[in-house]
């Protein structure tokens, strides 16, 4: 599994990685966390608002922080 | 609305403490503690409301929907979409460029960046609770008159495409939606979570910003105030403009002196006028669209919605004006 957090260096987006951070360690699986700062390579995943949360290439949320629950009940997924 | 809340306060400060309505210090304490609570409910109640509604919309929903929109009907659904959407300036540049991504003209795209600033959910809780919801309004209503013209004058500028400085490649077919869907219950939770993370950060402004409101209420006669703040002379709106601009971080903080300066004289179409500039002319959000836009388009969007917004103030002033 691959986790990238797409973001732009933004106080919301360094909350995101962390939070996806502590849900993998949670949800006990192994996976590879990116952080993707470069606009254009974000803007290639179509999203409109940041912070991003992608996993293995697919958009799961964007413009919000979630919850560790809820970060674990996407990866567990 | 906050009648019961009143008589609470009334019998509470000129009652069980024997203050005298008539004095200074009896009317600024009065004042104190019922607007800071009034405004404390308005703003959990409307700070709630928003962020539950808008669990349902996100951006890129709004992109889907504004997808090959004409111009002006674009221009008025973007701005509409603003009052809604969740917005921050941070997601400027991710929005601007997704945008284009949709081939969503650039002028539609102005109008929701103008909008969703201007209409954010504590701005108008704080009218609400100030002036009333007639004040709030208006508010609103002119905050998207200025939002649908200056994004649609944007649009009319020749070659405007050109002051974008990343290229863009359109995305191919039709967009989808792509998020994971909430139960009920997250949403609740969450837009319960927001709201009071918001509140916290700013209850303290809210207070101070009372506060000094009622020692002007209390101590400050109104001759003076009017004399200085008020007043229908032609540079009173321009000069509320000019001292709006650097406040946007503390619009909590400062509307409540808005309210006390307009009951003392300042004229309305002057402290709307304010109030716009407070939340629409954003330093911060210019700075951030700068490393994707020329300087000329941003300071000609600027330009534009300052415009704008003073046209609201003299109108205003003219109309209501009285003297």
């Amino acid at each position: 599994m691959k986790i990238d957090i797409l973001g732009t260096g933004c106080a919301k987006c360094k909350a995101l990685f962390e939070v996806a951070k502590e849900a993998l360690a949670k949800s006990g699986k192994f996976a590879e966390i990116n952080k993707i700062e470069d606009i254009v390579e974000i803007m290639s995943y179509g999203v409109t608002s940041t912070p991003a949360l992608v996993i293995d290439g697919e958009v799961k949320m964007s413009g919000r922080v979630p919850s560790v629950d809820e970060v674990v009940e996407i990866i567990s997924a | 609305m906050f009648d019961w809340w009143e008589k609470i306060v009334d019998g509470l400060v000129y009652g069980a403490w024997g203050l005298d309505p008539k004095s200074a210090l009896g009317g600024a304490i009065h004042f104190f503690i019922y607007d800071t609570i009034k405004i404390f409910i308005l703003l959990l109640g409307i700070i709630f409301l928003v962020s539950f509604l808008r669990s349902y919309f996100n951006t890129e929903k709004v992109r889907r929907y504004l997808q090959g929109k004409s111009e002006f009907t674009g221009n008025i659904l973007a701005a509409l979409f603003g009052i809604i959407t969740p917005f921050c300036s941070c997601s400027a540049i991710p929005l601007f460029l997704g945008f284009m991504q949709a081939r969503i003209p650039i002028g539609i795209t102005f109008s929701f960046l103008i909008s969703a600033p201007l209409n954010n959910e504590i701005a108008i809780a704080m009218l609400f609770g100030l002036f009333g919801w007639k004040i709030a309004a208006i508010y609103i209503g002119f905050g998207l008159l200025v939002a649908i013209l200056g994004g649609y004058s944007i649009g009319k500028i020749k070659g405007v495409e050109k002051y974008v400085l990343i290229p863009i490649t359109p995305l191919k077919g039709e967009l989808k939606d792509m998020m994971t869907k909430q139960p009920f219950k997250q949403k609740i939770k969450e837009a319960w979570a927001y709201t009071v993370d918001i509140f916290k950060k700013i209850y303290l402004y809210v207070m101070i910003g009372v506060g000094v409101g009622a020692l002007i209420h209390g101590y400050i006669p109104t001759e003076l105030v009017s004399k200085y703040a008020g007043g229908d002379a032609w540079y009173a709106v321009p000069i509320a403009v000019l001292m709006g601009v650097p406040m946007y971080s503390n619009a909590a903080g400062v509307m409540p002196l808005v309210e006390v300066l307009s009951e003392k004289g300042m004229l309305l179409g002057s402290a709307l006028s304010f109030m716009m500039a407070v939340t629409a002319l954003s330093l911060p959000e210019a700075m951030i669209l700068k490393k994707i836009l020329h300087m000329r388009l941003i300071v000609t969007f600027f330009g534009i919605v300052t415009f704008g917004i003073l046209l609201v103030g003299y109108i205003f002033n003219f109309i209501f004006g009285g003297n």
